[in-house]
């Protein structure tokens, strides 16, 4: 039984405070779809997506509905399309993307996840196709997304792969300038990318996983800033707990949701993603909590701080709440999608350095920033080389997905729509590092990798 | 609240306060063979707030049948209406 004052907690963080679950991910294996010819495994694997994904749509809009739960993504992640394709006569792998698309298009989802490689120690043959077939990939399909794992703590960073992706990514915004680089939007680089990770655009099915899983991704910083807003200048013991409270509440609504899901698609729960994923909706952003915990604007001293607590409490409170907790798991800070970043970045206060330091505490890394189209490529494998370094030395994930916009200098703006925001082009570090980038090889593991 | 009663979702009912409300609501839910197991209501800042604990399980229409009856009386009257299984509230407020 109910007091009243719960329910109506409940109906508000739905009704006021965009509490979502934010997407429902069906996880498959692709593995079983590899075969000598190209068009064969591309036959296969559009059946086999569209076989098993079937009711993906209809059953999480059900759920949504008897539960009054908004269930904002229904999307797919697949087995790393490098493992698939790599047994097939083709040398060029776009006819995968554009396969992965029309299964997409077909079930109704509205992204799939794994065009992808795991190269962090070195590339296999099936590796390079697909890296270098990315840009085409991205330039012509709508709903692939493709990430790249560069880097693991196991492992070290491939700067080989680091160098590559910088070309890879000016190559990617020129193909799709007239949208802005739109294509770079649906690209990743991982440092330790998790194999179970509903979000997109880094959502892969790694080779750990069973054949089919439901993972799922809860959001909810509207309703960790409305909790907020009711401690005003207590001490951060009392913010750390309001916010473990409340993302304890948020991460059971996704629990319910997968434990639902699964057993209606009849596919194994895999893990709740416990990230806090903003929205450019305002009274959704991240960096509002910060502002709302207390600095003047995001980006100022004391970000970091912030940061670090929020990411470590919506941990605290969500891992009571879950069975399996898995993914990111942390606050998302992608620019574009965060109304409250996007302020700060205009505002002058939020640099892409302190965004960096902030990748140092929560989760992912530089997401969704756009910077000047005439950007070197060598500097974007730096900005990258630097991320990878912050997760394999911190034993973390971390990632960037960079838009250098084709003619576009810092202080222009992109409008993406939708999700994806608008994102401001942000100033870049003018000085170089071609001689670093150009070195190649691999960065050794750190020593603290090895604990056996 | 009693400790017996039997229900297995939520309804709630938001909106200006005007006549009627309680006769309409409940009124669609008894055609839908809907049980009322508890009904609470409060006025919070002109806001009229109703809470009603229902047993759906003998009505012969479906989850959706009934969540469209209700919008659609919801729509008719200015009110948000929502039912919602009550699995949702015990997840969020019980440990």
């Amino acid at each position: 039984m109910f007091e009243n004052f719960e329910i109506l907690e409940t109906i508000n963080m739905f009704r006021n405070q965009h509490l979502d679950v934010r997407t429902i991910t069906m996880g498959i294996n692709l593995l079983d779809c590899a075969a000598e010819s190209a068009e064969t495994a591309c036959r296969r694997i559009y059946d086999k997506i569209t076989k098993r994904a079937e009711h993906l749509v209809d059953t999480a809009d059900q759920i949504s509905r008897e539960f009054g739960v908004p269930i904002i993504h229904k999307r797919i992640s697949v087995t790393p399309i490098s493992l698939v394709a790599g047994a097939s006569d083709a040398d060029n792998y776009a006819c995968f993307a554009k396969t992965l698309d029309k299964a997409s298009k077909t079930i109704g989802v509205n992204f799939i996840g794994g065009f992808s490689a795991l190269v962090q120690k070195g590339f296999t043959a099936a590796d390079l196709k697909i890296i270098n077939s990315i840009p085409q990939a991205l330039a012509e399909t709508d709903q692939v997304c493709a990430s790249i794992n560069l880097a693991s703590t196991k492992s070290g960073i491939n700067m080989d792969a680091v160098a590559l992706m910088g070309k890879i990514i000016k190559e990617c915004a020129e193909l799709t300038k007239d949208t802005n680089a739109y294509g770079c939007a649906k690209l990743v680089v991982f440092a330790n990318a998790p194999e179970d990770n509903p979000f997109m655009a880094g959502a892969f099915t790694g080779v750990g996983e069973p054949e089919c899983a439901i993972n799922v991704g809860v959001s909810g910083p509207g309703v960790i800033l409305a909790a907020l807003k009711e401690v005003p200048g207590q001490p951060l013991d009392v913010v750390a707990e309001t916010i473990k409270r409340t993302a304890f509440k948020v991460t059971r609504v996704g629990q319910l949701v997968a434990e639902q899901a699964a057993q209606r698609l009849n596919a194994p729960f895999g893990t709740i993603d416990l990230s806090l994923a903003p929205t450019p909706v305002v009274g959704d952003s991240i960096a509002r909590i910060l502002e709302e915990i207390g600095v003047d604007t995001c980006g100022a001293w004391g970000t970091t701080a912030a940061l670090a607590m929020l990411n470590d409490a919506v941990k605290k409170g969500g891992t009571m709440a879950s069975s399996h907790v898995g993914g990111l798991s942390g606050a998302f800070i992608p620019v574009s999608e965060d109304e409250g970043m996007i302020a700060a970045v205009e505002s002058g206060t939020l640099s892409l350095e302190k965004l960096e330091a902030m990748t140092c505490v929560c989760s992912v890394g530089i997401d969704m920033v756009a910077i000047p189209g005439d950007s070197p490529a060598t500097t974007i494998s730096g900005i990258i080389a630097d991320e990878m370094a912050v997760g394999v030395f911190n034993n973390k994930t971390t990632a960037v997905r960079i838009i250098p916009v084709p003619g576009k200098v810092a202080g222009d703006k992109v409008v993406y729509g939708g999700l994806w925001g608008e994102a401001p082009i942000m100033q870049v570090n003018p000085s170089g590092s071609v001689r670093l980038i150009e070195r190649g090889g691999r960065i050794p593991a750190p020593i603290h990798s090895m604990r056996n | 609240m009693s400790q017996s009663v039997k229900y297995n979702a939520v309804v709630t009912v938001l909106g200006k306060d005007r006549v009627g409300i309680i006769a309409g609501v409940t009124g669609v839910l008894a055609n839908l063979n809907i049980n009322i197991s508890d009904i609470s209501q409060t006025i919070l800042k002109d806001m009229f707030t109703m809470i009603m604990l229902v047993d759906t399980m003998n009505s012969t229409y479906d989850f959706d049948k009934i969540r469209e009856e209700l919008k659609l009386l919801g729509e008719k009257m200015n009110l948000e209406i929502r039912i919602q299984h009550k699995e949702i509230f015990n997840a969020m407020q019980r440990i």
